[in-house]
């Protein structure tokens, strides 16, 4: 390896000599703490993305308990919660911090931070053939974003008030107003400032992204050579730069609302017991809350796509891989990939429908998103095609992917009730919207990414996950999470509204306790059954099954590199490629039915189109 | 104590589970890990298949159960619309989901892996994918067709004949007024807002039009007459929600939204259709508006026109009893309400609009009413 050969290395990349993982000297903080490495960056993504996994998933725990069983009390909550749950009956300015950081941890730290920035920092460099990202610091700093954004939302659960809790989506007034709700005074300042140092992150991953995809592609390593990963990973980034900074700017107006006395959200308010007045004492007037539901959901839209293209690529590539197929119709995906990304930005106030606005430009909103079904809908043909006539390997990986396919064809069929403006009056801000975006991104999304782990362990760690825990783990998880979500589907197309801490108020949300208790246990069973998962996960990091180099029998260069890959990837130089990603069963046996990028092709080889 | 128990019990079986898992794993591996993979490969294609037919029938069964509750019976005429919108989109929807699931799962099943097999190096066919992708586009199109067509019905300008009824949310309550007989709002100011005083909407006294607003603590409606609701907030976002009308619109401080529609069913109806003799409509707050958003209810009663007449009668204006009037002397009370039936009848036929500026309906009549006293 590369101690062996260090000639090679100092030959081809300078930086990498000096870093390499194949000098002893590198000390314990530069190697596992302030690394580098993408690799190591991206382990470091998804051991803290696991981490507010688990916590986001606790909270989910403690509002079902209270939504199943509504008229009991629970003393073990007191003992966590302390005075959010008296005598264990969650209180429900505490039920609205809950489903507010739990929907916050979730769709910015696990799904974004714990899905795009672990495997868009694992998988670029070692599939585009590069080695490391563009900047190696700016990729560490934007981990360290992320971290401190992580310590200043984790510290916001022991404020005295309480946390954030005017939802994931923080509408003002409601937040900008520290009269509203406990949770909106420092709570909600501790959430602004997490998220503008996530927003740090989030540019300095996603411009990293970016410039390696486009720059650092090995000789031969064509963009219609590229897996489907890096499309989606590029895509992915090229969103989250675009979009980010407009989440940024309306939390920049919104901390103005809320300290200097501007009044960009707010119009003609009364809270409290006295009317918002400027400085010299005029009523707060000529805001617009709406203004920032635009400038919230021109991110917010782009990124639920941010959350689900990455699990597309990594879906695409196991898929593939494990069906022993070409991924059907490459040019439509990636074509596909390039319209949802385009098409995501232009359909934002989708959310916003009864919102009071112009009705011409909802029936455009409409228009445009109803269009966003058609390369949804190639994407999920093609990969259905895929595994017509595979000789399908069910690992754990290849299960989850195919449960990512199952839960997007029914989270992306109930986007087309949503789309229409007409039904979403009836559906807008009820239990149906939870479960439409639940199957998205709660199942999708986090199917793509178990996916994802189980397939690359083996590449992150050189050992392999056990694989029954894997199977156990997957149907499991889908039982339970189809338990979970589906019924709600039930329970919002009978007009439940979400965010309700108690439904027995009314006459006409009040008949499903059953069904609300079904799912809270199903949503219980469903949560242990993680916990197989976080086992088989930290016990293979040291115990699995030794890897072998390409355990998968895939024909992408990461599996090109030794078992344990030093920083700089490649001991020697990187390789050439001659061929694109899919390769299999193309000729050969069962045994030997791929053929790696990096084989040339043969004289009587005919490459028809990559 | 029991909960201990429980985590417990939870832990334990996890560590039984995990250690079978790693004796299953060396046996595989001293199997051959093809062979292993090949077994596991006919196990999970197996389950897989059993886990989507099971699914199907799970969710026939689920659909039978708990369809009655779906999109609780409509009592609009725009609900019908909504409701049959919907209904096109499950049919459609409910095919594509039924073939595609099942293609997948069946695929996985019997297409599983097996050391003797090879797969089919099939990487393109450019017809079929045009033929999925036409497809779908004309759907959608038919889909966006008929959506856009009922969504600017619903959303089109309200009827000459309607009636209007102011509607505020503030936390955490719902705040209906109607403008009373002349069919004119007083005019409102956040300046005049006072909750100690009792003026929860800012209403202004000097403004003639407020005379007869009234601010009832139920909601009524006349069956099958268009009635258009201004929605206003006065603090933070609330969402005005009529379930079974098929209404929902955000109420935005510093921005009235509004909606109207015809309610086709009166409460009576409504309890006899759905075998409830206790129903009730029912108002909620739609957007999370703080700790007591699920507590946002009022009730709203469709009548007949005479039930409604009688209701509307026993209605005091806001103004008399914020002035005091309606305590100095009843009979001022009474007078009022003559005056204002009497002025009912002069109104009817005329167009009467919203707006604020719109403030000289019958004005006399108000003042020299005010004079008397
Ligand atoms: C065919 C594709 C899709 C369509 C047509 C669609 C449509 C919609 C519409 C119209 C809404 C707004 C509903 C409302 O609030 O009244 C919505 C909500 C949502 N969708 Fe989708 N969607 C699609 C796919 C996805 C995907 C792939 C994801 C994420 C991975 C996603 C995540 C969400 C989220 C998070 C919300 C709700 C946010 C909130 O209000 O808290 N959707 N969708
Ligand atoms: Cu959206
Ligand atoms: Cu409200
Ligand atoms: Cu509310």
């Amino acid at each position: 390896m590369a101690t062996e050969n260090p000639q090679v290395v100092t030959e081809t990349e300078e930086h990498v000599h000096e870093e390499s993982h194949y000098h002893p000297k590198l000390s314990f903080i530069r190697k596992y703490v302030f690394s580098m490495d993408h690799k190591t960056i991206a382990k470091q993504f998804l051991i803290t993305g696991i981490f507010w996994g688990v916590i986001g998933g606790l909270m989910s725990m403690v509002f079902r308990l209270k939504l199943g069983f509504p008229d009991d009390s629970f003393p073990f909550l007191q003992s966590i919660l302390g005075s959010w749950a008296p005598e264990g009956d969650l209180k429900p300015e505490f039920y609205n911090a809950l489903i507010t950081i739990h929907g916050t941890v979730l769709v910015f730290f696990v799904l974004t931070a714990g899905l795009s920035g672990t495997f868009a920092n694992l998988l670029i460099p070692l599939q585009v053939g590069a080695r490391d990202m563009a900047s190696p610091f700016l990729n560490m700093m934007s981990y360290w974003f992320f971290f401190l954004a992580s310590v200043v939302m984790f510290s916001s659960l022991f404020l005295p008030q309480g946390p954030a809790s005017p939802g994931w989506t923080v509408y003002p007034p409601q937040s900008a107003l520290p009269q509203a709700s406990p949770g909106s005074g420092a709570g909600m300042t501790y959430w602004l400032v997490s998220m503008a140092l996530f927003i740090f992150s989030a540019l300095l991953g996603g411009l990293n992204y970016i410039v390696t995809i486009l720059n650092m592609r090995t000789k031969g390593m064509s963009m219609a050579r590229l897996p489907l990963t890096i499309w989606a990973f590029l895509v992915t980034a090229i969103l989250g730069v675009l979009s980010f900074p407009v989440l940024l700017s309306a939390s920049v107006l919104l901390i103005f609302d809320r300290g200097m006395g501007t009044s960009f959200f707010l119009s003609d308010i009364y809270i409290a017991g006295e009317a918002l007045r400027t400085s010299t004492g005029e009523i707060l007037s000529g805001g617009s809350p709406i203004l920032f539901q635009h400038l919230f959901w021109f991110l917010g839209h782009p990124e639920v796509y941010i959350i689900i293209l990455p699990a597309m690529g990594i879906v695409s590539e196991v898929l593939a891989v494990n069906a022993r197929k070409p991924i059907f119709g490459y040019r439509a995906m990636v074509g596909s990939l390039l319209a949802i990304g385009f098409l995501s930005f232009v359909v934002w106030a989708h959310h916003m429908f009864v919102t009071g606005m112009n009705p011409f430009i909802g029936s455009v909103f409409m228009l445009l998103t109803l269009i966003i079904a058609v390369p949804s809908a190639i994407k999920v043909f093609n990969w259905v095609t895929t595994l017509w006539k595979g000789n399908i390997r069910l690992t754990p990986a290849m299960l989850f992917s195919i449960g990512f396919v199952s839960t997007f064809i029914a989270g992306g069929l109930t986007g087309l009730f949503l789309g229409n403006p007409a039904i979403d009056i009836q559906l807008h801000d009820t239990y149906f919207i939870v479960a439409h975006f639940h199957i998205v991104m709660a199942l999708s999304a986090i199917f793509g990414m178990f996916a994802g782990i189980y397939h690359w362990f083996p590449k992150m760690f050189g050992r392999m996950m056990n694989k029954n825990l894997g199977y156990l783990h997957f149907f499991l998880t889908i039982v339970c999470a189809y338990g979970v979500f589906w019924p709600m589907h039930y329970i919002g197309m009978a007009g439940v509204p979400r965010r309700y801490f108690e439904f027995s108020n009314f006459q006409a949300f009040g008949g499903f306790a059953d069904l609300n208790q079904f799912i809270t246990v199903a949503a219980i069973i469903g949560f242990t059954a993680q916990f197989l998962f976080i086992i088989n996960f930290f016990y293979s990091i040291f115990h699995g099954r030794k890897a072998t180099m390409n355990p998968w029998k895939s024909v992408t260069i990461e599996w090109t590199t030794p078992i344990k890959t030093g920083h700089g990837n490649w001991p020697g130089e990187i390789p050439e490629v001659h061929r694109w990603a899919y390769d299999y069963s193309k000729n050969g046996d069962s045994e030997n039915d791929f053929i790696p990028q990096t084989t040339p092709v043969s004289a009587d080889e005919i490459e028809p189109e990559h | 104590m029991l909960s201990f128990l429980a985590v417990i019990c939870v832990v334990f079986l996890l560590i039984v589970i995990v250690q079978i898992s790693k004796i299953l794993e060396s046996l595989g591996v001293l199997k051959g890990e093809e062979e292993a993979q090949e077994s596991s490969n006919k196990l999970n294609g197996g389950l897989l298949f059993v886990f989507i037919i099971l699914s199907f029938y799970l969710i026939y069964w689920s659909i039978k159960k708990y369809s009655p509750e779906f999109l609780p019976e409509s009592a609009s005429i725009h609900g019908v619309w909504i409701d049959q919108l919907f209904n096109i989109t499950l049919l459609i929807t409910g095919v594509v989901f039924i073939l595609t699931e099942f293609l997948l799962f069946y695929f996985a099943w019997k297409y599983r892996g097996n050391r003797k097999k090879k797969a089919l190096h099939y990487v393109d066919n450019h017809r079929l994918e045009l033929l999925w992708t036409v497809i779908p586009a004309i759907t959608l199109t038919v889909l966006v067709g008929f959506g856009a067509v009922r969504w600017y019905e619903i959303t089109s300008q309200p009827p000459d004949n309607v009636t209007w009824i102011e509607i505020t949310g503030r936390q955490f309550e719902w705040m209906p007024r109607y403008p009373g007989v002349d069919g004119v709002f007083g005019k409102r100011m956040v300046e005049y807002i006072d909750d100690g005083t009792g003026n929860k909407l800012g209403i202004d006294t000097t403004d003639i039009n407020s005379e007869d607003d009234f601010l009832p603590t139920e909601i009524h409606l006349v069956v099958n007459q268009p009635v258009a609701f201004k929605i206003r907030s006065r603090d933070v976002l609330h969402s005005f929600y009529l379930p079974h009308f098929r209404v929902k619109m955000d109420a935005v401080p510093g921005i009235p939204t509004q909606f109207w529609f015809t309610p086709t069913k009166t409460s009576a109806q409504m309890a006899k259709d759905v075998g409830k003799p206790d129903f009730v409509y029912e108002l909620a707050c739609a957007e999370l508006c703080g700790a007591s958003h699920s507590n946002m209810r009022l009730e709203v009663f469709v009548d007949t026109q005479e039930e409604y007449d009688e209701w509307e009668k026993q209605q005091t204006s806001w103004y008399s009893s914020f002035m005091g009037l309606d305590k100095e002397d009843d009979a001022d009370a009474e007078q009022l309400e003559e005056a204002a039936d009497q002025k009912e009848d002069n109104d009817e036929g005329e167009e009467i609009e919203i707006t604020e500026t719109n403030g000289n309906v019958e004005e006399n009549n108000v003042i020299s009413m005010l004079q008397n006293d």
